[in-house]
């Protein structure tokens, strides 16, 4: 007897004052190659969503559009502000992109002064960059790492450190490339705790499905610089033939 | 935006023939001394990380700070690899940079390349390392800030030569030249000490065993000492003497007769650039050209030779 | 990521790509050389030189105009010899005084401007032609026979083959930097430029350790292939009577474009 799954139509939540929205994305890189072919989303406050596909099939650079590190055709806007060159430092405040490789992200010599370089930036005072650095470590887990030497950190941790360096910004979105990539089970059980905690807006690319099924409601799956599926994840991941044809495989 | 060229980097058709060849026999001597230390001294496991750090330092020079009103200093990193890697080995891990960079990139020319590796090779080993050395045995603070100064001074000291060098070359007049790129050059050199610091404190405080007095002390004997105070002695009082005296420096150099040689250059490599018995016809100028170039390739041979069998040896 | 910015070879079936790397290395140095050698104002001489130039261009089938189009490098450095114009010796064309300095512009200074902008320019063309034909780990060949040490080949090898690697580094560096430097509304933002110096430094240092980090496990791969201190290359180069031959009609053309500059 075929067990039949509930319908449920997943239907974009109209939501006042957008965290994000992003709408007719284009951009090619300076070899020529097409990189974004018009890329349209919405994200409301509150959304945690999984960005899937292949490799190169734009995830990362869609990311990098997000704070205006590139910049292609089309609009983008963060919170309601539109980007533009001017507005990138304010932007840069509301978008906090954690790249894939934590070492990229931890160039000082100290965990405190990793995590405090945002805060300091923004040209806040002494004693709210502490209690930043503070409240971000508190959230992933790390404050006892607080004088550590960013260089002596494990991969699991640098991932939670590089975390923290954005989270002191206080971010309104958070934007993750590949969080779970070459973490042991028990690191990346620790992420995926941190990531359901934490109270924020989040869109996080990833190849892993398991970890989009545990905690991601709502998945957008892209392929060769479009989106092609945006939606339910439950629905997305029973979609044998969408998964298929963009060479996903279900976790 | 990628790859900005520093302002150091002499482009060929600058200098003149006898200043660059001048320029080359120091580099390719001193360069052939560290490639016999090099391989009598260390071991067979220093090229590649001397390949490496060669990357190191050519990637390190793309990373920028922003100084004011959309520019942004850069970071050469002469000295840095100097007292890391020890004088020998930063000689050849900046030739070989300024080599790729002139081939590759064109930036900095092929014949003005010996120049270009003197100023931003040789004169930073030599103050970078000589002058860290010095304070070995003195706490982390005075090691670097001695550093911090050593890098200040390497970039005003590699800008006080090539505007010495433009000069002889009869590129550039000495009273705009000077003041020109020394003005510019201090405040480079700001910049260049402040990433200096940061990053050998850096270093210096998740891999102390890498900066420690004994593993410096075993890179380069005392004679580095002595030579880098004397070049930075030199440095820290001719530029002040070329900027505030330029017409002195000039009738200095024409008591010396250097001024002649490099400014009526290179046509007097042979006596008036003419072989005597050829008489002053464009001929006599031609064979005198072709010799002239012919002693030179040579030399060159001759040396690399030498070199070769030396490397072979050890 | 960034190939295509740092590779200057560029690919196309002619003559002078084929042409030993050796004979090309040489007779570059040596048309610089020559344009080094031509005297001031040697006009004829200067444009016969650019004419060299432009056939090689159009020898190597990457366009006649293809080293003109990204010969502007040199530019920048050009400043610096500007004050050449105002040399002491000819005869002063005006009297320009800027508040206490009174500058002088020569004939023979503005000659010898002139001529150093017209050499260094054609030269970098020369050597711009030179990558665009030949690739480099050739070029790095022909060092090892012109007799450059071996260590110093070595190191440029592997600088060039991690050259790559490092620089996507210190992109994603920037690129981490670029993204956490924000600012809030109606405070100052980047504190001041000391500390900012400060982040390039730690940068630096972080870079250096990593890259010190990688050389120990490149030297360990080395290892278990069998390195033990030379590392030994076939040499793929042999000299053919054509490459001589057209090492020496272009020492030929040298010699006539000296002749030329001194009639």
């Amino acid at each position: 007897m075929p067990v039949t799954h509930p319908v449920k139509k997943y239907e974009f939540p109209e939501c006042e004052g957008d965290v994000l929205h992003v709408n007719d994305l284009h951009f090619s890189y300076p070899d020529g190659h097409v990189a974004l072919r018009g890329v349209s989303l919405r994200l409301c406050e509150g959304d945690k969503v999984a960005l899937v596909g292949p490799n190169g099939a734009g995830k990362s650079t869609l990311m990098l559009h997000l704070n205006g590190i590139l910049g292609g055709g089309g609009e983008i806007e963060i919170g309601g502000l539109r980007l533009s060159p001017d507005r990138l430092p304010a932007i840069r405040a509301m978008v906090g992109l954690v790249f894939q490789n934590p070492d990229d992200q931890l160039f000082s010599p100290t965990v405190f002064e990793d995590v405090a370089f945002g805060p300091l930036h923004m040209g806040l005072p002494e004693d709210e960059v502490r209690a930043r650095v503070d409240s971000a470590l508190e959230a992933v887990r790390m404050s006892a790492y607080k004088e550590r030497l960013s260089h002596h950190l494990s991969v699991g941790e640098k991932k939670r450190i590089a975390i923290a360096t954005v989270l002191s910004m206080n971010p309104k979105l958070l934007v993750l490339d590949e969080p779970s990539a070459g973490l042991d089970p028990r690191a990346r059980r620790t992420l995926i705790h941190l990531l359901r905690d934490l109270p924020i807006t989040m869109l996080v690319s990833t190849h892993d499905m398991r970890l989009v099924q545990e905690l991601f409601p709502r998945t957008i799956v892209m392929d060769d610089g479009q989106i092609v599926a945006d939606g339910l994840t439950m629905d997305i991941l029973e979609d044998e033939k969408l998964l298929e044809a963009h060479g996903l495989e279900k976790g | 935006m990628l790859y900005s060229p520093a302002p150091l980097h002499i482009p060929d058709g600058f200098l003149n023939l006898v200043i660059s060849l001048l320029f080359w026999v120091i580099t390719a001597a001193t360069v052939g001394v560290a490639v016999s230390k090099t391989n009598k001294s260390l071991g067979e496991k220093q090229v590649p990380l001397m390949g490496i750090m060669a990357a190191f330092i050519f990637a390190a020079q793309m990373l920028n700070f922003p100084v004011m009103g959309g520019t942004s200093g850069h970071f050469l990193g002469g000295v840095l690899a100097a007292i890391v890697l020890g004088p020998w080995a930063s000689v050849l891990v900046m030739t070989a940079v300024i080599a790729l960079q002139g081939l590759l990139f064109q930036d900095g020319g092929l014949l003005a390349m010996g120049a270009n590796i003197f100023n931003m090779g040789l004169l930073t080993a030599m103050i970078g390392y000589g002058l860290y050395r010095s304070v070995l045995s003195q706490s982390k603070g005075i090691r670097l800030a001695v550093a911090g100064g050593a890098a200040w001074l390497a970039v005003v000291a590699a800008a006080l030569m090539t505007s010495l060098q433009l000069w002889l070359s009869g590129a550039a007049q000495l009273q705009i030249v000077i003041p020109a790129m020394l003005g510019v050059h201090v405040l480079i050199g700001i910049g260049e000490a402040i990433v200096t610091v940061a990053a050998l404190a850096f270093i210096e405080q998740t891999r102390p065993d890498l900066l420690g007095q004994k593993a410096t002390a075993e890179k380069g004997g005392g004679g580095w000492v002595v030579a880098g105070v004397i070049v930075s002695l030199l440095a820290v009082l001719l530029s002040p003497l070329a900027s505030a005296d330029p017409d002195g420096l000039e009738r200095v150099a024409e008591d010396m007769g250097f001024l002649q040689l490099g400014q009526s250059a290179p046509y007097q490599i042979l006596p008036d650039y003419t072989i005597p018995f050829l008489g002053e016809t464009a001929l006599s100028t031609i064979v005198a050209g072709t010799v002239g170039a012919l002693v030179l390739l040579g030399l060159m041979i001759v040396l690399g030779n030498m070199l070769k069998r030396k490397s072979n040896q050890s | 990521m960034h190939a295509e910015i740092f590779d200057r070879f560029h690919e196309a079936e002619s003559r002078l790509h084929r042409l030993d790397p050796r004979v090309k290395v040489v007779v570059t140095v040596l048309f610089i050389l020559s344009n080094a050698l031509l005297p001031d104002g040697a006009w004829a001489a200067f444009g016969l030189s650019w004419l060299v130039l432009l056939g090689w261009n159009a020898l190597s089938r990457l366009g006649v105009d293809f080293t003109f189009r990204r010969s502007f490098v040199a530019l920048p450095f050009a400043l610096a010899a500007v004050s050449a114009i105002f040399s002491p010796i000819g005869k002063p064309l005006a009297d320009w005084s800027l508040g206490p300095l009174v500058l002088i512009p020569t004939d023979y200074g503005v000659i010898k401007f002139v001529s150093i902008l017209l050499r260094s320019w054609i030269s970098v063309q020369a050597a711009i032609l030179l990558v665009a034909v030949t690739r480099f780990p050739d070029m790095i060949h022909a060092f090892e026979h012109l007799r450059v040490p071996g260590v110093l080949t070595t190191i440029v090898a592997f600088l060039y083959r991690y050259l790559f690697v490092l620089t996507d580094e210190v992109m994603r560096l920037l690129r981490a930097r670029d993204s956490r430097s924000a600012a809030e509304p109606g405070r100052r933002s980047g504190r001041n430029v000391v500390w900012r110096a400060c982040v390039a430094g730690n940068m630096a240092g972080q870079l250096f350790l990593r890259s010190y980090e990688r050389s120990d496990r490149i030297y360990n791969a080395m290892l278990a292939r069998g390195y033990d201190g030379h590392l030994r290359t076939l040499n793929p180069h042999v000299l053919h009577p054509s490459d001589w031959a057209y090492g020496a009609a272009a020492i030929f053309i040298l010699i006539l474009l000296q002749l030329v500059g001194r009639f």
